[in-house]
């Protein structure tokens, strides 16, 4: 009963991504990730992981759980059933002293399983002018404990718009998901060299800007 | 059998009898010439081919609904052309309301002023009430960056997607003595003509193209197209003089205008895109363009040629 709920919702928020935002995913020439890996993006809404989720076909989307805040989604109800339920989140206590566990050992355990992580690395949204925050390290220890893991870049256009912070109503604008090529963390690099690195392939991946300059 | 009726079904065969045959050309053409999807401009003729059967098909249901059916399907070609449209303008957070109005309350009201015939209504609702409403909403939340080309923008969206396309179903408000209930054919005469106009131009562009008409909009359009399209497109509204309340005469001249405002308006868009950085309007169906790209002429010459109907044929 439970189960058939869960993808009810599931195909339900789907259906409504959807339709508010048309979106559509543009592949890289390599296609698909091949094996299970940490779709990094960039972050200026609570709809982005549905997004990416929405996009994702069945095969790949059943396996992606995405990393996403404990306080925000276990404050209700709606909350934890949408976050925990639903879309399988990892949920990771944002402040240190309220953690019971280390938020990297979390992840990758979860991958360890065989699940792929969908991880916003600037670690809260985006409300500022600049097309992306700098990234946190904690995307960095990460690989660091599981360098064979894949990272694919995912840049998500115009969904800021859709809906801004603050606002109720959704604009139907269109969005789009472009995913990149899957990049590895390089033998002994740098913290700073791999996140700089990896802010500019997802950077790479952003339209000109067509419309907002938000 | 009504006269209309028989009338839309002899249409409907013929429209029907081109597309086979259409699809026949360009599936054997994809057999010799391209058989890997090579030859690009065979994969174009063949996505413009699959785009007119779900057209045909579309239009053709919302007939069969009647007047509400076709409201209803230009209702929804608005609205998607208006998300196509505002997707690619400058819009800042403090359009939010506006841009929310446009979309849930500008396009509805127009197509309920079209349902209730409420002419006088309809045809100031987004030219006045819309035009100044709009930046009240905007500026009230006082962000003025840019704020004339915004408004500019979301106004200029509306009269193209809105009000413009809604010009179309217009056409079933007139009342033409000798055509009562049928005035869905005229319908079908702007859109065959116009979308006949752009293949014919297409094609004869393809076959005898050599001069550039406006190197820097549309690289793609030539004089010998354009021509030969304008003149073939006229000669098919004269002969379909009998689905109108035209003498052939008249058809023909109708027919010449429209296609005229079909190709300017595709100029003006085409300039829009460029100026937009862009190739398609969007992706309807994925990797053929949006729905603007297929309606932009239709929506140039739809309110041309509805004045020119009203003020002339209508009481």
């Amino acid at each position: 009963m439970k189960a058939f709920v869960t993808t009810a919702a599931a195909a339900g928020i789907v259906v409504f991504a959807r339709a508010v935002t048309a979106v559509r995913a543009i592949w890289p020439e390599e296609g698909f990730p091949p094996r299970p890996c940490i779709y990094f993006a960039n972050h200026s809404s609570h709809g982005d992981f549905v997004l990416v989720w929405a996009v994702l076909p069945p095969r790949l989307r059943h396996q992606a759980r995405p990393v996403a805040g404990a306080e925000y989604w276990l404050k209700s109800r709606l909350n934890r059933f949408i976050g925990r339920d639903v879309f399988n989140a990892v949920l990771i206590a944002r402040e240190r002293d309220k953690r019971t566990e280390d938020p990297i050992a979390q992840m990758a355990s979860v991958i360890d399983t065989g699940s792929s992580l969908i991880l916003f690395p600037e670690g809260t949204r985006n409300q500022s002018d600049a097309p992306l925050l700098p990234f946190k390290s904690g995307i960095f220890h990460l690989v660091t404990a599981r360098p064979d893991v894949d990272l694919v870049p995912v840049w998500i256009n115009n969904l800021n718009r859709v809906m801004p912070k603050g606002e109720i109503v959704p604009i139907p604008l269109i969005c789009t998901v472009t995913f990149g090529n899957a990049l590895r963390l390089s033998p002994d690099e740098a913290k700073d060299a791999f996140l700089a690195r990896m802010q500019t392939a997802l950077l790479a991946l952003s339209p000109r800007p067509a419309g907002s300059d938000e | 059998m009504s006269a209309a009726s028989s009338d839309l079904l002899t249409l409907v065969a013929g429209i029907f009898g081109v597309l086979i045959l259409a699809s026949a050309i360009g599936y054997v053409l994809q057999q010799r010439l391209s058989p890997t999807g090579s030859n690009a401009s065979i994969e174009n003729l063949n996505a413009r081919i699959k785009a007119w059967w779900i057209m045909v098909v579309l239009i053709g249901i919302a007939f069969v609904a009647g007047r509400i059916g076709v409201l209803i399907l230009f209702g929804f070609c608005s609205f998607a052309a208006l998300r196509e449209f505002v997707t690619l303008i400058n819009t800042r957070r403090a359009d939010h309301w506006a841009l929310a109005a446009a979309f849930f309350i500008v396009v509805p009201v127009q197509y309920y002023l079209l349902w209730a015939e409420e002419y006088g209504i309809f045809s100031i609702f987004i030219p006045v009430y819309a035009f100044l409403l709009m930046p009240i909403i905007s500026v009230l939340r006082g962000d003025t960056e840019r704020f004339l080309i915004r408004i500019a923008e979301v106004q200029w969206a509306l009269m193209i997607c809105v009000f413009c396309a809604s010009h179309v179903p217009a056409l079933l408000t007139l009342n033409i003595p000798g055509y009562e209930g049928r005035n869905v054919l005229l319908i079908a005469f702007l859109v065959i003509v116009v979308q006949l106009s752009d293949v014919l131009q297409y094609v004869w562009g393809k076959l005898f193209g050599h001069t550039k008409i406006a190197p820097k909009l549309s690289p793609s359009k030539t004089v010998e197209g354009f021509v030969g399209g304008v003149i073939s497109a006229t000669l098919i509204g004269a002969a379909l003089w009998w689905i109108t309340p035209f003498t052939p005469g008249e058809a023909g001249l109708l027919a010449f205008i429209i296609t005229l405002m079909g190709f300017f308006g595709g100029l003006v868009m085409s300039a829009i895109k460029r100026d937009r950085g862009i190739k398609d309007w969007g992706n309807l169906i994925e990797g053929h363009g949006g729905l603007i790209d297929r309606l932009d002429s239709v929506v140039f010459s739809a309110p041309i040629f509805f004045h020119i109907v009203r003020y002339w044929w209508s009481l």
